[in-house]
């Protein structure tokens, strides 16, 4: 990496320091540094029913791709925020897809309601359950998530219950196309930029504070078990609702819930995005799902395909995209005689 | 009688399946989450040998057997050894490795129930009035066998002895001169020949095919992390308590709780002592 004799030295933009503090509303140039990225990005995701009016089969895509993002935005906050690597992400998606789906066909609630409701009651259900395991770290955790989504997909299937391999079908779709893609996009966003919020505020110094150091976030007399649900809670809040808003689109709740390309998608997208960044995992997922539904004619080659992506930028590109972006907006590089 | 010799049967073959990953762990602290997909890869390896290559069973076996370590091993030297350390790195690429092997099997069209290796020695013989084939017999023997190679290879051979001394303090044996990545490297091969072998020995019981891989991961770590991961010792008391609790669950419940038996192993022992029957490494320290 490093040539003889020279080295690569980065160095902060002017105009990054002058926008940190108050003097960011000193001028037009340093407002527009700290708006454009944000502009383009909030723009772009509106725009994007619009862009694909003529094609339902893309707009459809949009809705999924925004699914997907927010579960990669919650997996990042408890992955690189909070310490938590969750394996497991479809557990969430199950569960507020099979909440909403007994909610709405067997208690006849509207989806403005079932939605909701399914994503409290999931997030409540999926902390408790996981409160015991909240203790555990590192890849104990990991297991325990990974092995979630498989149980109750074979918990389901053993007792035949909630319409056992056949799912539950006869949910009231979302009223139109125009509905179905903006709140998408909208919760999308508002999940991107609450927890972006959420981790510079006290509560996420906390949370980072739990995962480089827990024992000196006990030793300031603060529960790290209390933490941790709570950052829980918040995440599959996050995933619940992705997983509701998904079964009432589809119509259907079935097993394919708990399918791998939930828990797996949302890792890739992480990674290739660049994890603790938030923005990165929305990114890596609105470059992956298309690709993976380019792909769809190959079958499950388009899962080979993206966990090899996978493997090969944890092995080489650990950084990610977005966080090499952020170095180059922010950073200029020369190179300097050593 | 039959749940007993069925639930040893049973047991030794859950050993046979958590051996290799328990190993791995155990020297170099790498989860092998591929440990799954390389059992199913020895599997259509060893299928694909035979039946399109027309090389008798017995080299095909060994051929295969060498194949997957030299694939472990490969995977170890390309991709491990970049991220040794980073515990979700390690989780995330050996997970997506596993899983790119076997949906790639399922992409060339290996799927189905039509594949099948054949048993070693045909027939079945009446224990007590209980029918058992061969094969199964020989999977009781074979893993009695493994674990006794095991056994004597880390506590007579010069390359065993290292491996140990790395499992124990890897500091200490990097002081005296063992290479940490050279034994992990090592221990991947082995793992995933052990992977291989558990394959070639079990599968002849039944059909080939993809989803073993993501059930023999369970169930290998069901094995790793009741008997505590990384405890041989564990492992093995570990399979019998599940393996016999899966038989018993078979024979009064219903067979399809099988895999929820296994499930439930590592949620209720990950709950109560996450360092499992024998973990003696560190329980303070993945407790919060």
């Amino acid at each position: 990496m490093t040539e003889e004799g020279r080295r690569k030295e980065r160095i902060d933009r002017g105009i990054k320091v002058r926008t940190s503090g108050l003097y960011a509303i000193s001028g037009w140039p340093e407002l527009t540094y700290l708006i454009f990225p944000r502009f383009i990005l909030i723009a772009g995701m509106l725009s994007l029913p619009f862009v694909f009016g003529m094609a339902p089969y893309w707009r459809r895509v949009v809705c999924i791709v925004c699914i997907y993002a927010m579960l990669s935005v919650a997996f990042d906050f408890l992955a690189n925020f909070v310490g938590l690597i969750n394996l497991g992400s479809s557990f969430f998606i199950g569960l507020g897809g099979y909440l909403t789906a007994v909610l709405n066909v067997n208690l006849g609630l509207p989806p403005i309601l079932s939605i909701p409701i399914a994503t409290f009651l999931g997030a409540i259900i999926s902390t408790l359950l996981l409160l015991p395991c909240l203790p555990l770290r590192g890849i104990y955790f990991a297991i325990v998530t990974l092995m979630f989504p498989l149980f109750f997909e074979r918990v389901i299937q053993a007792f035949n219950i909630l319409g056992g391999t056949n799912g539950i079908v006869g949910l009231d779709g979302l009223s139109n196309a125009w509905w179905e893609s903006y709140t998408a996009i909208i919760m999308t966003l508002i999940v991107l930029f609450g927890l972006r919020r959420l981790v510079n505020e006290d509560v996420g110094l906390v949370l980072r504070g739990v995962k480089d150091n827990d024992q000196a976030v006990r030793a300031s007399g603060i529960s790290v078990t209390f933490c941790k649900a709570l950052a829980v809670f918040i995440a599959s809040a996050i995933g619940c609702f992705a997983g509701a808003f998904l079964s009432h689109l589809y119509m259907w709740a079935g097993l394919s819930l708990f399918a791998l390309d939930f828990s797996i998608m949302p890792i890739a997208a992480t990674v290739i995005g660049g994890g603790g960044t938030l923005v990165g995992a929305l990114i890596g997922s609105f470059i992956l799902v298309p690709l993976s539904e380019l792909l769809r004619s190959f079958g499950t080659l388009r899962v080979v395909f993206y966990s090899l992506v996978l493997t090969a930028f944890i092995v080489f590109k650990s950084e990610g995209i977005m966080v090499y972006a952020q170095r180059k907006y922010h950073q200029f590089e020369r190179w300097v005689k050593v | 009688m039959e749940i007993l010799i069925y639930g040893v049967i049973n047991s030794l073959s859950l050993t046979l399946m958590a051996l290799g990953f328990t190993l791995v762990y155990g020297i170099s602290r790498v989860p092998n989450f591929a440990h799954g997909a390389l059992y199913v890869f020895a599997g259509f390896l060893t299928w694909i040998i035979l039946n399109k290559l027309g090389i008798p069973y017995p080299i095909a076996i060994l051929l295969a057997l060498v194949l997957s370590a030299a694939l472990g091993a490969l995977v170890s030297e390309v991709v491990l050894v970049r991220i040794r350390g980073m515990e979700m790195s390690e989780v995330i690429a050996t997970y997506a490795l596993g899983v790119a092997i076997l949906e790639g099997f399922r992409w060339a069209g290996f799927k189905g129930m039509t594949y099948t290796l054949p048993p070693f020695i045909k027939g079945s013989v009446q224990i007590w009035g209980v029918p058992v084939d061969y094969q199964r017999i020989l999977v009781v023997l074979l893993g009695i066998a493994v674990l006794a190679a095991l056994w004597l290879f880390t506590r007579l051979t010069r390359m065993g002895l290292a491996l140990r001394g790395i499992a124990q303090d890897e500091r200490a044996a990097m002081m005296l001169g063992i290479n940490s990545d050279r034994a992990a490297t090592i221990a991947m091969g082995i793992g995933c020949a052990l992977a291989g072998l558990a394959a070639v020995i079990l599968l002849p019981l039944g059909n080939i095919v993809i989803e073993a891989g993501y059930n023999v991961l369970i169930f290998a770590i069901a094995v790793c992390v009741v008997g505590g991961l990384g405890s041989w010792g564990g492992a093995v008391i570990a399979s019998f308590v599940i393996g016999f609790a899966q038989i018993l669950t078979v024979a009064y419940i219903r067979p399809q709780f099988q895999m929820v038996v296994a499930l439930l192993a590592i949620l209720v022992t990950l709950i109560v002592r996450p360092s499992g029957f024998f973990g003696r490494q560190k329980e303070l320290e993945e407790r919060v």
